[in-house]
């Protein structure tokens, strides 16, 4: 049995340790918000927040995760919901499918500095594809939340 | 909501013995009159509106949401000509059914061939609720207007929409109606927001990945390396060792354009599991007609083809004696790869085959193909499939071929069970229909004052024809169209064809076509420019000439003036000719696609052999721009697509087999690389046209022209990153 604490409840589920978390998160609890893009760490679809650091969900086996808190686009956190508002303001999404991901990195990068430049920006956000080409909004909408966040 | 909002208000009546009727006054402020509260009402004029007695206005839409914001464009049309209030406004997605129309979302036409149909089922549903409310007051019609969910007379009454519903029903809904004067329109021509915003932003939206049913099994493909290749044989031992794997059933290769390709499914309880299981599965192929397919030495091939006489497509003029009697002419040949288009979310499908029905949900561009190829794939009538769309995670023209929809009606119906079938991604980039792979020759011709005399544009690349029927070595004539309606005035001109059989599928991709031959005209442009040695926006204003209507079939005239504004706009914005660093340059292109003017200029540095994409420039005429929020918002988005593939896109094969296999080799442009991409679009009130597809073809030839101006180098071929330059 693997325990797994996802917005802030705890799954038991019974599953071979060795399966990557995407799809524990998925196929087994049934939140579907994270995305399978491509299964190799490329693309960044996958992204969950583990201790508020991102980390691609298709890498990760369950038995890795133990007892640390895990956080889905679904999920509940500061940051998180800031950059969402933001996204709506900025009309970021597309087909959206690259969404969650691209949040739950922006996400992290908030987390962990709260001023970020266009180039801490670029360096946190190489991690998410998207194909659609939301790039340009989506740099404005992370901008726009630590605008806010500064405010206050 | 129906449900909540009566049972709510029933048990509070019932509650108070109330139920049966009288004046009841409830809550203080809500007043029912003489009369049992009933269920909501609905009231649907059409197929497309459904408005309710509460007020609440379901919208239906359609054409398939894939990022190109249809389902918001499309609704706000109807809304804005009811004189709806957007905010009660919800959006119904429409299953596959020809009731609907045509419901292809493909070839950025979805507002071009319903933007009208849409306004006038706005128009006729306020015709009806205005005259539902001039029968309620007995008063004439034209004392009324409707405004923001409202029907208001001459005198000051008001009336909700929902209010109104009951009567509504009663009225017959008019055939012709009168449309708003455009400059009344609330929504049309506005930035108007998504309605799937937040949605999209949550992990709420369902993709056809994220759908789920009671017992729903996953499966995994595994295909033949070669495209058309079949099984001899396979051994499931190892698949079935996997836990979770619960069954291994072979697949049909279907014959047909969207037919499935074949191959062994793992069914399993989970995608992981069903993903180990293809790995441990043994299939021995047949690798059959296509195992020789070596892409280097099909472009040697292709290549060879053009530098001889072809078929000719169009002539004007004569250009073999324009090239003999030249001052000088120049010749280039110009070399494209096969592209894929990698939807981030990959190809899937939710099947379940019962015994006498079949359901489907998936992410589909094409609903009513998708239903047409599973029923007679189950070889039941139509009416026994349903198709339900989901949301689609981008699909490009991938989704429009709906073979991995068979493919879970072939699992469904082999194990008895719901399936959703799931591609990997290197199934996707290894299996799909590719965009063509394309050889051009281009020769032209100046005379002693710098003027171009000959125009000779030759190509041959794999048709999207083949697809429809093997064998076929010519393009069809939409493949040819975007080389012969070249606008430049010039006396002798010549497009021809050279052959090119197919050894994988060819798809069509955002933009199709427009791509190689977009990259081809406007790169050989700018090196006419270059050698009459005049500035390629001056010269190229110059090839197209005098305003004028080009000769088209069909009512969408090609006007040459529209294609020099948005290139005049553009040069315009980009501040053309400014003096820029040391390094910088720019280039330009411009392309009429999909019956839309789009002009680019990008604006480049290359150091240390590095290209850096630093402005894109880009202007868009659409005709009347529904929704400027999403028109911007694709514009942006092609000018991403257009660096994709000019950076890095290039599919391979060896063997037979695609070499690609997942991001790591097939690589998308990410943000650090992105430019800042600046957008207008031209204000008119022409009819829309294409928004989806025509900001792609000009991004790769303006960014090949302003490497050229900023090192004097020129390459012909894509992508960039075979240079080393990205």
């Amino acid at each position: 049995m693997t325990k797994l604490k996802i917005n802030g409840e705890t799954h038991t589920i019974d599953v071979d340790p060795d399966m990557p978390l995407l799809w524990a998160i998925r196929d087994i609890i049934g939140f579907t918000g994270t995305k399978f893009g491509c299964g190799k760490g490329f693309c960044g679809a996958c992204m969950v927040l583990m201790n508020g650091n991102a980390v691609n969900s298709c890498q990760l086996p369950v038995s890795a995760v133990g007892d640390n808190e895990l956080i889905t686009v679904e999920g509940q956190t500061e940051n998180l919901q800031l950059l969402q508002k933001s996204w709506a303001e900025h009309n970021v999404p597309q087909c959206g499918f690259c969404q969650s991901g691209q949040l739950i990195t922006a996400t992290a990068l908030l987390n962990g500095n709260s001023n970020p430049s266009d180039e801490d920006i670029n360096n946190a956000m190489v991690r998410n594809i998207c194909r659609c080409g939301t790039y340009p909004r989506i740099k404005k909408a992370i901008n726009h939340s630590v605008e806010l966040k500064n405010k206050g | 909501m129906k449900n909540v909002k009566n049972v709510s208000r029933r048990s509070f009546l019932k509650g108070l013995g109330l139920a049966s009727g009288g004046l009841i006054i409830a809550s203080g402020t809500t007043l029912f009159i003489g009369c049992e509260p009933k269920e909501v009402v609905e009231f649907n004029p059409n197929l497309f509106v459904q408005l309710n007695s509460d007020g609440n206005l379901i919208l239906v839409a359609s054409r398939s949401e894939m990022g190109q914001g249809v389902r918001t464009s499309l609704t706000s049309v109807i809304a804005d000509e009811m004189e709806a209030d957007w905010d009660r406004v919800s959006i119904k997605q429409a299953v596959g059914d020809v009731k609907y129309g045509d419901q292809n979302t493909d070839g950025s036409k979805s507002v071009r061939l319903l933007y009208e149909e849409m306004r006038k089922i706005g128009a006729a549903t306020k015709a009806v609720l205005i005259a539902a409310a001039a029968k309620k007051w007995e008063v004439p019609a034209s004392e009324l207007k409707a405004e923001n969910h409202f029907v208001i007379s001459n005198s000051g009454k008001k009336i909700g929409f929902g209010e109104l519903v009951e009567i509504a029903k009663t009225i017959e809904v008019p055939k012709d109606v009168v449309l708003k004067d455009p400059k009344d329109f609330k929504f049309i021509g506005k930035y108007l927001p998504s309605k799937d915003v937040e949605n999209l932003s949550n992990g709420s939206a369902v993709f056809g990945l994220d759908k789920r049913l009671d017992n729903m099994k996953f499966a995994a493909i595994k295909r033949c390396p070669v495209t058309f290749g079949t099984v001899k044989s396979f051994d499931k031992t190892e698949a079935l060792k996997i836990a979770g794997v619960i069954d291994v059933v072979e697949i049909p290769r279907v014959e047909k354009p969207f037919g499935p390709l074949g191959g062994v499914a793992v069914v399993a309880t989970n995608t992981w599991a069903a993903f180990k299981g293809k790995e441990a599965l043994k299939v021995e192929w047949d690798f059959g007609a296509n195992a020789n397919y070596d892409t280097e030495e099909y472009m040697k091939q292709i290549t060879a083809n053009v530098q001889k006489k072809g078929k000719v497509a169009k002539t004007v003029g004569n250009v073999d004696s324009a090239f003999k009697s030249a001052t000088k002419t120049i010749e280039s040949t110009y070399q494209l790869p096969h592209l894929v288009h990698t939807p981030m979310e990959v190809p899937n499908a939710v099947v379940w085959v019962q015994e006498n029905t079949c359901e489907v949900w998936a992410p589909t561009q094409e609903p009513q193909r998708t239903r047409t190829e599973v029923s007679a794939f189950l070889e039941t009538d139509e009416k026994n499939v349903t198709v339900n769309v989901t949301f689609l995670g981008g699909g490009f023209g991938r989704k429009s071929k709906p073979d991995y929809v068979v493919e879970a009606a072939a699992v469904s119906k082999a194990i008895n069970a719901p399936v959703q079938v799931v591609w990997s991604r290197e199934d996707d980039i290894q299996h799909g229909y590719y965009h063509t792979i394309a050889a051009q020759y281009m020769k032209g011709s100046l005379d002693k004052d710098g003027k171009v005399t000959g125009w000779l544009h030759r190509f041959a690349l794999p048709s999207i024809a083949s697809t429809f029927a093997p064998g076929t070595v010519d393009p069809a004539p939409f493949e040819a169209a975007s080389a012969t309606n070249v606008p430049f005035e010039i006396p002798n001109m010549q497009v021809e064809t050279g052959e090119a059989p197919a050894h994988v599928r060819i798809g069509w991709m955002r933009s199709v076509i427009n791509i190689p031959h977009g990259f081809a005209i406007n790169v050989f442009a700018d090196e006419l420019a270059n050698e009459a040695g005049v500035d390629p926006l001056e010269f190229r204003l110059n090839l197209i000439g005098s305003d004028r209507i080009e000769d088209t079939k069909n009512e969408y005239k090609y006007d040459t003036a529209r294609l020099k504004h948005v290139l005049k706009q553009a040069a315009k914005n980009a501040d053309w000719g400014k003096k820029l660093p040391e390094g910088h340059a720019m280039g330009l292109a411009v392309h009429y696609s999909f019956l839309s003017y789009v002009a680019s200029v990008v604006e480049v540095s290359v150091v240390n052999n590095k290209v850096k994409v630093h402005n894109i420039h880009s202007v868009i005429d659409c005709g009347l721009a529904v929704n400027k929020n999403t028109i911007t918002a694709q514009m942006e988005g092609a000018a991403i697509f257009g660096m994709s593939l000019a950076f890095y896109g290039k599919i391979t094969a060896k063997d037979g087999a695609i070499e690609q296999t997942n991001f790591g080799d097939y690589q998308m442009l990410r943000m650090p690389q992105a430019p800042n991409i600046h957008i207008e679009i031209v204000e008119n009130n022409e009819k829309p046209t294409g928004v989806g597809e025509p900001g792609v073809p000009v991004i790769a030839p303006a960014i090949v022209n302003a490497i050229f101006k900023a090192t004097g180098n020129r390459y012909r071929t894509l992508p960039l990153k075979d240079y080393k330059l990205v």
